[in-house]
């Protein structure tokens, strides 16, 4: 393969030590462009020979007559057009699958917007004395195994209404993680910070923004991806209870009216959302706590 | 320094003792030290017998046991700008720039006496005095260990602290930058004479620096052993010294003190 090809030629051990050879400037976009192949090749060939081969076993699996499952073809055949237009309107309830998505992220925003303010400040809090760490941790880890779901009936009776329950079952079930990383973050602040914000005499709120933040972002933000994970999971399931137009409902809509095919492209749909959430909240961590590691 | 001596920073009696659980652990006992305004000291011992504590306890980390600590006839009992401490590992913050961990002190302690446009010239001063003005705006991360404590020197000296603490700030570092690095704390006490006192284990590096030089007991329970004037005139000059009749007696002085009469005993507890 050319990545092979690439190591090989630069090779010039042989020569005179003395002899510099300046590169011609022209060879640069050249090496992009070897460069970038080499990277198609090395990270975007294999998941898609890996998805053929899968969608090639599952096709063979359910060609059979008295097969449960449509195969690939026939989620093709009956409900491409959810995936070649997701942003039909047809009716209040008959809208594309990137509008449902889109309501469905703004539950997510709400409750998990909330829950990462709330867990922050939280863990803040509760980071920086032992005593209450040593009362808190032990709840936290208790409450932050409840599954999402067990949170909805609790919360219908709290709020009377589907849509803040909704958002509250995210928020319930994200801020732990935010919690718990936080203050495992503030816990980790090396003493010598503490030291030089000692000498600084910098008030609560300063050394919160100047010292805390930056210093515990790396733990902040894996609490942030494993909450928004988790938001994305609890809204699919929270809605399929609680109705709306959101995608976790469209799901339940369609296995009340027996369109498989759909729910599978919807499948795709939160899927793809939850993946790019995820690197979403992971590349904002990467850049916010950028030399904080070294 | 011809200034008449005065009672600048006045350690009384101090005593300290760490408590953990039923286990008290007395680390520093009936310290008595008095430091004149723009004197340079030096305090040496061996390694756990509680120099950096006394550091703390001086630059306010750290709560006294017994006794008092006076500068300026004012006790001292929390940290604070006016006693600035140069950490042994540098401590800089690793996300901000060499020019913002300056600033972060400069803005704190100068907010409501100095102007944006002074502010920033009082930082660019202090980075020039330590020679760091081209690293300004890179990371802790992309700088040598030597230029990194330079750079804390830079913030703590930004401070305009009475007393400047210097916590073995070139232990970690190799000899040929340490001596770069010393020279350039010796030019700086010159031109602005600050009371400095710095904890050391390198006997060269207390003669070479000191008006003073404390020494310390082994520990647990060290005090003041001896204190050992360095009448070296200033400027000094370390190859010129090498040779100096006061430089190799003081320096014996104070070898005698570590290796004869205070030898440290490996797990002496």
């Amino acid at each position: 393969m050319s990545v092979v090809v690439l190591k090989k030629t630069p090779a010039p051990a042989k020569h005179p030590p003395a002899q510099v050879v300046p590169l011609p400037v022209a060879a640069k976009s050249g090496q992009w462009a070897q460069k970038s192949l080499a990277w198609i090749v090395s990270s975007v060939l294999p998941p898609l020979v890996v998805l053929f081969v899968l969608l090639a076993i599952w096709q063979i699996a359910f060609s059979g007559p008295d097969a449960g499952l449509p195969t690939p073809t026939k989620v093709w055949a009956e409900s491409s057009e959810l995936i070649l237009d997701p942003f039909f309107v047809y009716g209040s309830q008959d809208i594309g699958l990137g509008w449902r998505v889109l309501t469905s992220l703004e539950r997510v925003a709400y409750g998990f917007g909330l829950a990462a303010v709330a867990g922050v400040l939280m863990g803040a809090v509760i980071g920086q004395s032992a005593l209450m760490m040593r009362g808190f941790d032990p709840i936290f880890q208790v409450l932050r195994t409840v599954p999402p779901l067990a949170w909805l009936p609790i919360s219908l009776a709290a709020f009377m209404d589907s849509r803040p329950s909704a958002i509250f079952v995210i928020f319930i079930t994200a801020i732990w993680p935010i919690i718990i990383n936080t203050a495992a973050g503030v816990r980790a602040i090396p003493q010598d910070y503490r030291n030089v914000a000692a000498v600084l005499r910098l008030n609560q709120i300063e050394f919160f923004w100047k010292i805390m933040v930056p210093s515990a972002a790396p733990y902040i933000f894996s609490g942030l991806r494993i909450g928004v994970g988790l938001s994305w999971l609890a809204i699919v399931a929270a809605e399929m209870l609680t109705g709306g137009v959101g995608i976790g409902f469209f799901i339940w809509d369609a296995w009340n009216s027996s369109r498989l095919t759909d729910i599978i492209v919807a499948l795709i749909y939160i899927g793809v959302t939850g993946f790019v959430l995820d690197r979403l909240v992971g590349w904002i961590g990467s850049v916010v706590s950028r030399g904080t590691a070294s | 320094m011809t200034m008449a001596p005065t009672k600048y920073l006045h350690i009384d009696r101090i005593s300290k003792t760490f408590t953990n659980g039923s286990k008290v652990t007395e680390v520093l006992q009936d310290i008595r030290l008095t430091i004149d305004k723009g004197e340079f000291v030096s305090i040496i011992g061996h390694s756990g017998c509680g120099k950096s504590t006394l550091l703390n306890l001086i630059a306010g980390l750290t709560d006294v046991t017994t006794g008092a600590l006076k500068l300026e006839g004012r006790e001292v009992n929390a940290p604070g700008p006016e006693r600035a401490v140069v950490f042994q590992n540098h401590s800089l913050l690793p996300w901000l720039t060499v020019y913002d961990n300056v600033k972060l002190a400069v803005s704190k302690v100068f907010s409501g006496t100095k102007t944006r446009a002074e502010r920033h010239d009082w930082i660019m001063q202090n980075l020039d005095l330590v020679q760091m003005i081209h690293a300004a705006d890179k990371r802790p991360g992309e700088i040598s260990g030597g230029m990194r404590q330079r750079v804390g020197i830079a913030r703590a000296l930004s401070m305009e602290p009475k007393v400047l603490l210097l916590d073995e700030p070139f232990g970690a570092l190799d000899a040929l930058t340490r001596a770069h690095l010393q020279d350039a704390v010796m030019d700086i006490h010159a031109r602005l004479g600050n009371t400095m006192i710095m904890i050391t284990h390198d006997v060269d590096e207390a003669v070479l620096l000191a008006d003073r030089i404390v020494m310390m007991t082994n520990g647990p329970a060290a005090t003041i052993g001896e204190v050992l004037e360095v009448a070296i005139p200033r400027p000094r000059d370390r190859i010129a010294l090498a040779s100096h009749p006061d430089y190799v007696r003081a320096r014996e002085a104070v070898l005698r003190f570590l290796y004869e009469r205070h030898r440290f005993v490996e797990a002496a507890e």
